[in-house]
């Protein structure tokens, strides 16, 4: 816990010095908010669209916290703390959770930001919700910095992100409900645990917590969240990086 | 402190494998400074790599500052230092702050950490750049704080992997002093080179590294002597009568006579040198000049692999 604290510390003094990065990983999701969520219609809409960006921050925000990593390989900068003390599994946790908060900030800022738009839904709720963001980040993150470790080159990385990101996301159905497509789309975005995990935040921030979504998409992030953290923790102790 | 037995390393890529390193047997004793030189790619850094708990040696075992590398690596961890070939501070890292983070890795309490990372920065002038960003050092500043890095929690052990790589003459004296003065407190340490000047200045006994084997061992001196013996080389009106005292000099070889002048190796040669000059006196033979050459470590590397370390490490 101290190790994963130390290197939380050390992986955040750069966001800290420059907080702007928060609100650049907002702009994506934010221009959704600005110029696509007013074309889905109804007031209803809102309800249903702003919980599902949380799920796109954390595919198109998170999932490139692995850049991080690779100066840091390339420097020599990870193999130098691999050599001290410090838990293995830390330089991962410390990392993960550094994304874990960023994504919590900026997903808080994006939900005031869709009050102004008539966004509406109780504290308690949204903190559910937000139980929902952190499993997100710990799975999406700890397999981008994995990835980055196995792949060590941005040009290797790029690719892979870019390839299995957009496909994610649009398979999850946070733009427009998958059930409006033909068949084989839907079965396709079934498939994808994000797509569960939407659903389950979207029945969360509406307070359905009896809906069967809920257990679903719980089980999902859960799932994912815990596959993310055995691939990377196993990844980072392994003795060869 | 570090006791290796058959150390080695295969690298597997794209269906050739290379055997950087290929059972290197390594005893260093505590408060030694040993330096590992050899030209590049002999395999020092991964043999370096290893012992400090990096890689997995394929073969082989070692007891590194009295833990079992295989058995308990972060032991190992805990009691060594460690300043890579490359730089090791993070480029958006401030330099204070990285050297400080090092030092809580390394389980200092932050007062402590502040107050060892401050005395080090004094004492290798780091000072003036604490609060810039690692990445926009110069070299030699870098290195200072690779070094700083490396001995924040005062390892009994420490690893050096080409220490000076880059430094200007006047920054790599500097460095040497830095390294002399930790081996004088006690500090033991092991370090790679391909400098043959640097390894013969800093280290108290050498271990010569290539293709992945050790081909020799010994301090410089032992080494020098050892190998090729020195070249001695006097000039005189009658070569002749002076090469044949001199072929009777026990160990004398490579005996050769240019003009009026006759060289000859053998080893200690400033130790045969009274008995020479004494013996050819005797003999009426008069001298002009009287040179000792001692070997360079570039003459030992060529003796034992025929090939000049010089001519690889300067390419
Ligand atoms: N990760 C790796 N994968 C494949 N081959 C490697 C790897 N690391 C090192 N090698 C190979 O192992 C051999 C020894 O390399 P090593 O880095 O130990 O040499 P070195 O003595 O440190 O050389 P230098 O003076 O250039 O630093 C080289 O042939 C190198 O190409
Ligand atoms: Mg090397």
């Amino acid at each position: 816990m101290r190790d994963t604290w130390l290197v939380l510390q050390r992986t955040a003094r750069p966001t800290l010095r420059n907080p702007v990065v928060i609100v650049f990983g907002l702009m994506q999701p934010l221009l959704f908010l600005l110029l696509f969520g007013p074309l889905l219609g109804g007031s209803g809409s809102w309800q249903w669209f702003v919980p599902g960006l949380i799920i796109q921050m954390g595919l198109f925000g998170t999932a490139y916290a692995g850049f991080g990593l690779i100066p840091e390989i390339r420097s020599g900068a990870l193999e130098r703390m691999r050599v001290t003390p410090v838990s293995r599994v830390a330089l991962l946790t410390g990392r993960v959770l550094h994304d874990v908060v960023m994504l919590i900030v900026q997903c808080v800022l994006l939900l005031a930001v869709s009050t102004a738009f008539g966004f509406r839904a109780s504290i308690g709720h949204v903190l559910a919700g937000l139980v929902f963001a952190v499993l997100i980040g710990v799975s999406v993150g700890s397999v981008s910095y994995t990835l980055a470790l196995k792949l060590k080159h941005e040009y290797a990385f790029a690719p892979v992100l870019s390839s299995t990101v957009m496909p994610l996301m649009l398979l999850s159905g946070v733009l427009l409900p998958m059930n409006q497509g033909p068949h084989w789309l839907y079965v396709l975005s079934r498939i994808n645990p994000f797509s569960h995990v939407a659903d389950g935040v979207r029945a969360v921030i509406a307070g359905n917590f009896g809906s069967s979504s809920v257990l679903t998409g719980g089980i999902a992030a859960v799932a994912l969240a815990a596959i993310g953290l055995v691939w990377g923790t196993r990844s980072f102790v392994r003795a060869n990086a | 402190m570090i006791k290796a037995r058959g150390l080695a390393r295969q690298f597997r890529t794209r269906g050739h494998t290379v055997d950087a390193v290929q059972g290197v047997d390594i005893d260093v004793e505590p408060g030694e400074l040993v330096g590992f030189l050899g030209p590049n790619g002999a395999g020092k850094s991964t043999t370096l790599r290893m012992l400090t708990t990096l890689l997995r040696p394929t073969a082989g075992e070692a007891v590194v500052a009295g833990r079992d590398l295989l058995a308990d690596p972060a032991g190992v961890r805990e009691r060594i230092g460690y300043v890579a070939q490359g730089h090791g501070a993070g480029t958006e890292q401030k330099v204070f702050q990285e050297a400080e983070s090092q030092a809580r890795f390394y389980g200092l309490s932050p007062a402590d950490a502040r107050r060892r990372t401050g005395e080090l920065f004094a004492r290798f002038e780091l000072d003036e750049v604490a609060d810039r960003l690692a990445g926009r050092l110069s070299g030699g500043q870098q290195r200072r704080l690779d070094i700083v890095m490396g001995i924040l929690h005062e390892p009994k052990l420490l690893f050096l992997d080409e220490p000076s790589t880059g430094l200007d003459p006047q920054s790599r004296s500097n460095l040497w002093e830095h390294i002399r003065a930790l081996g004088r407190s006690g500090t033991t340490i092991f370090l790679t080179t391909h400098y043959l000047d640097e390894a013969d200045a800093l280290c108290d006994r050498i271990l010569v590294i290539d293709h992945g084997k050790i081909v020799a061992e010994g301090s410089p001196d032992a080494l020098k002597s050892q190998v090729s013996g020195d070249l001695v080389q006097f000039e005189t009106d009658t070569p002749a009568v002076a090469a044949e005292i001199a072929a009777k000099i026990e160990g004398a070889q490579e005996l050769r006579t240019d003009g009026n002048t006759v060289r000859f190796r053998v080893p200690r040669g400033d130790t045969q040198l009274p008995g020479l000059l004494r013996a050819l006196d005797h003999a009426d033979v008069s001298l002009m000049s009287v040179q000792v050459h001692r070997p360079t470590l570039d003459d030992v590397f060529l003796t034992m692999t025929g090939r000049s370390l010089r001519e690889e490490s300067y390419a």
